[in-house]
């Protein structure tokens, strides 16, 4: 039985979709089965971000429709095979994602893969709460910034009272993803230290993705960051993600404006 | 640019700012239910010893800059009978 985890935030725009790729990428690479789900119909991207748009031929609602299979709904990556895409349907309306629905494919999608990683929606809605209502391990991907860490706070409410697992009387493993972070601004104190966020949400951190060039290249070529610049920042804090998330003890990198000026250096050189 | 510096230094306005708010958000949201959930056990409690009208009961919470009250108004009748001893 595989582990359901989702990236989840409250707030848009704050990493959740660029996060979930390259976790899965991650993941996928070190051999365990990986599937990537789009919760957020209407206005599905993670399929963009992965370079798969041109592959989707059935979606998640397809799959609770009964008009397609799991298996022919699925798209296998093209470069990792371990990892497979669930997309979100661009047209259909959000209420055609039920409840019986979601419990039905999550279920079989864990009983055949390692992971399944459930990219939520922003907001605290219907969508958001069904890609966090079966999972076992939350990431929440936070900003050091005020509306995302207080966005943060809600969502983290909402995962000890609506989960299933907290609906049955256990807890949700939470950890916080700390992204777009910039450590020249907060070196000069323009931004929140690591610190005070998690003062703030007293959760363990389990990464910190320095906001870099590199992820955005890698989702304007449709590739997860950790194999368009593997060797960026940010890159190595998601795939350091991917190994806590194993069990594994990685000290954790703190990211420091002088590497990220010297990454630009040989970057422009190259 | 001394002016600038010691202008930019925001981020331990936003901690603290944050820190007030959600010390509020976190006692009365996420469980929009909470004076319900108070209303009965309180009433609960004071039934116990005295026989009360729970149309009679109010229960308020509000929220003013840095502080909450939580205001609680109970009509007890004064001829009724004492419910059960202690």
């Amino acid at each position: 039985m595989g582990t359901v985890l989702v990236v989840t935030s409250g707030k848009g725009g704050v990493g959740k979709t660029t996060s979930t790729a390259a976790i899965g990428a991650a993941l996928a690479a070190t051999g365990d089965k990986v599937a990537v789900v789009d919760f957020d119909v209407g206005l599905r991207n993670l399929d963009l971000v992965l370079g798969a748009e041109r592959r989707v031929v059935f979606d998640f609602i397809n799959v609770i429709q009964g008009h397609a299979k799991l298996s022919q709904a699925l798209i296998r990556d093209k470069r990792l095979d371990k990892l497979h895409l669930l997309a979100a349907s661009q047209t259909r309306d959000k209420d055609a994602l039920t409840e019986e629905g979601v419990e039905e494919v999550i279920g079989a999608l864990r009983s055949s893969f390692d992971w399944v990683i459930c990219d939520s929606p922003a907001g605290i809605e219907r969508g958001a709460k069904l890609a966090m209502r079966h999972a076992e391990i939350a990431i929440i991907v936070t900003n050091p910034e005020v509306s995302s860490v207080r966005d943060s706070d809600r969502i983290i409410g909402i995962l000890d009272a609506r989960t299933a697992k907290a609906e049955r009387g256990e807890t949700i493993q939470k950890h916080i993803l700390i992204a777009r972070y910039d450590p020249a601004r907060a070196a000069r104190g323009e931004m929140m230290s690591i610190d005070d966020v998690l003062e703030i949400l007293s959760l363990p951190l389990i990464g910190i993705v320095p906001e870099s060039q590199s992820v955005l290249q890698a989702s304007n070529v449709g590739s997860p960051v950790t194999l368009a610049n593997p060797k960026s920042p940010a890159a190595h804090a998601y795939l350091d993600v991917a190994r806590r998330l194993k069990g594994e003890t990685v000290k954790m990198r703190i990211p420091t404006g002088k590497r990220k000026m010297f990454a630009g250096l040989f970057r422009r050189a190259a | 640019m001394m002016f600038g510096f010691f202008k930019l230094r925001s981020a331990p306005v936003a901690r603290d700012r944050l820190k007030v708010l959600l010390e509020h958000e976190r006692a009365f949201s996420g469980k929009p239910d909470l004076i319900n959930v108070l209303r009965e056990e309180i009433l609960g409690v004071i039934g116990k010893h005295v026989a009360i009208d729970p149309g009679k009961v109010r229960l308020t919470a509000d929220q003013a800059g840095q502080v909450s009250t939580l205001t609680i108004d109970v009509e007890i009748p004064t001829d009724l009978p004492r419910a059960t001893a202690a």
